[in-house]
């Protein structure tokens, strides 16, 4: 070790204490004597860029939103008006494009819940340990593929003389082509992995001997899932709909690629930050999404979902 | 609960066909990639590898590809240094606010990843008035990417001791010195994975990015996004998605054989926030 600071030079040994000490004027020494000043060296940085950076674009993006677009010059004016929040409540194009999301959300919802629920408990439970293992990165590999990439192959997918129209010819099925149908089929596919993981960890802490006390108790393997697993499942399964509802509810890439003239609420914003280059409107566009992401929040807190994410 | 073998062999079967609605889709990107007919008709009448080549001579792609790696790598790099700061300030020290501050870092994973795009884009534009670069790409990118090294580094405090460090400090090293000498040896393999995961994640986004992004700038997915409705550009995109899918894919694969914290649901979920 060359650095003189920290080590006493070799036969050179200082009396005045045993264990060599930095000494007392470095920079090091100072931070060592101070917690304080260590831990205000660690924490400046990342809290600040999170406040500056983050906190401050929420607090603006709330602001943002009870302001107006000149109509002439298409700046931001910062004029108070509540028109842009009154609009998106009250018209009733924007309540249709409200619910539509809302709905494409539940459906993904629904249709992951009923892929993920057999699939999960089959890994988790009926495949042997190491099948479990290959399974479970079966699943998480595509996951982290790209979610424009996912998207996309789906609209390879659908499209015209695609893999669905070859697969369904036989059996007489069209593709959907590209619409509604076809963002809730993308959305499900592309949240899948989400309800699948939480799920499978759930019935994964089911304890085996639970379910063979139910069976030796005389139940049958349908009243065991009903009456033991799934009362234990519900917080897995609520941490599942989190993902697949919360995410559905704010896309909008899906929507443009597969999604022909669809509108979601994601669309919407899109649109007005871009062609229609209306912040302010957007701003309040975007705080839909968030009040019902929160209020869903809210209502599942208390069955305890929060802490299995 | 025993299950009957039929019972059994459903659920198996159910497994195999979601597996197949999981994988078959992103194959299908795969080998259209080598489909020698231009409009994609299933099946493929024909293999090439044509389009590699295009991709591969196109300025746009590369430059692309170059904008991608850029923004992916030095957002890698902020997010290491916020995301270790942060881990070893909130799990070493007890302070007001900390639990504020816990919160705050899950934030941009937490809210859909439409929100943190308007929300800094309205920031840059509307209230800053800077023009949007890769360098805003960069400064939103690293805001969430945090969030992964953040997850990595504090799982692995939490189970080294502190013990080492104070008999390092005891044996007389600074804190500089100790850090160098005996934390983060220890933390390496954990920053590797945090690293490797936050440039996945960059590398690959696309929501928060087309909020960010200036108007002449173009990563990798922005192409994809440009290119997509464009018939004649068709087989170079599916090229550009294959070579998305491998880049994102095998960081992951290398992160999860480096640290088992890191591919686990926690990081799953991060992933689901930012697409």
């Amino acid at each position: 070790m060359a650095i003189p600071t920290q080590h006493p030079a070799p036969g050179a040994p200082r009396a005045a204490s045993a264990v060599p000490r930095p000494k007392a004027n470095t920079f090091s020494a100072l931070l060592h004597r101070s917690p304080r000043l260590r831990l205000a060296g660690l924490i400046t940085a990342p809290a600040g860029w999170l406040v500056l950076v983050y906190i401050a674009a929420l607090a603006a993006l709330l602001i943002t939103a009870f302001w107006t677009v000149d109509t002439f010059t298409g700046k931001v004016s910062t004029v108070w008006t509540a028109d842009n929040l009154v609009t998106v409540l009250t018209d009733p194009v924007y309540q249709r494009i409200t619910l539509r999301t809302l709905w494409i959300a539940v459906a993904v919802t629904v249709i992951d819940l009923i892929l993920a629920l057999p699939m999960a408990f089959f890994i988790a439970k009926v495949a042997s340990a190491r099948w479990q293992k290959l399974l479970v990165v079966a699943v998480l590999m595509p996951l982290w593929a790209s979610y424009l990439v996912k998207a996309y192959a789906w609209r390879n997918v659908l499209a015209d003389g695609g893999l669905l129209e070859w697969l369904g010819a036989p059996i007489g099925l069209q593709s959907p082509g590209y619409g509604e149908t076809a963002v809730i089929l993308t959305l499900s596919y592309i949240w899948l992995p989400f309800m699948i993981l939480p799920i499978y960890a759930g019935f994964d802490r089911v304890p085996d001997s639970l379910l063979e006390a139910s069976g030796d108790l005389g139940a049958k393997p349908l009243t065991t899932v009903r009456l033991v697993m799934l009362p234990l499942l519900v917080p897995s399964i609520i941490a599942g709909t989190i993902f697949t509802f919360s995410l559905s509810l704010g896309d909008y890439i899906t929507a443009q690629i597969v999604g022909g003239t669809t509108q979601m609420l994601g669309t919407v914003v899109y649109a007005n930050v871009g062609a229609a280059n209306n912040l302010p409107f957007a701003a309040a566009v975007s705080l839909v999404p968030i009040a019902i992401i929160t209020l869903y929040l809210f209502i599942v807190r208390r069955t305890g979902a929060l802490d299995s994410l | 609960m025993r299950l009957s073998r039929s019972a059994k062999v459903i659920l198996g079967v159910v497994t195999v066909l979601v597996f197949l609605f999981i994988y078959v889709p992103l194959l299908l990107v795969v080998v259209n990639s080598f489909n020698a007919d231009r409009t994609f008709g299933w099946p493929p009448r024909g293999l090439t590898l044509e389009w590699w080549v295009r991709a591969f001579d196109s300025a746009g792609v590369r430059g692309a590809l170059v904008s991608s790696l850029w923004v992916a790598a030095v957002s890698t790099i902020i997010s290491l240094v916020l995301g270790t700061l942060l881990a070893l300030a909130l799990l070493r020290y007890k302070f007001f606010g900390r639990d504020v501050i816990s919160l705050l870092v899950i934030l941009p994973i937490a809210l859909p990843g439409i929100v943190t795009g308007i929300a800094l884009n309205n920031m840059f534009t509307t209230i800053l008035g800077v023009s949007l670069s890769l360098w805003t790409v960069v400064i939103a990118h690293a805001t969430f990417c945090m969030v992964t090294v953040f997850n990595n580094v504090i799982a692995r405090l939490r189970r080294m001791s502190g013990g080492l460090e104070e008999a390092s400090a005891d044996l007389g090293a600074g804190v500089f010195t100790t850090f160098r000498l005996v934390t983060f040896p220890q933390l390496r393999s954990a920053l590797l994975a945090g690293g490797l995961l936050a440039f996945a994640l960059s590398f690959d986004e696309i929501i928060v990015t087309t909020f960010t992004i200036g108007a002449g700038d173009t990563t990798l997915p922005i192409w994809i996004l440009q290119n997509l409705f464009r018939p004649n550009q068709a087989p170079v995109v599916n090229v550009v998605a294959v070579v998305l899918i491998v880049v994102s894919i095998v960081p992951i694969w290398l992160a999860q054989r480096l640290s088992e914290d890191s591919v686990g649901i926690g990081a799953a979920r991060v992933k689901a926030k930012e697409g």
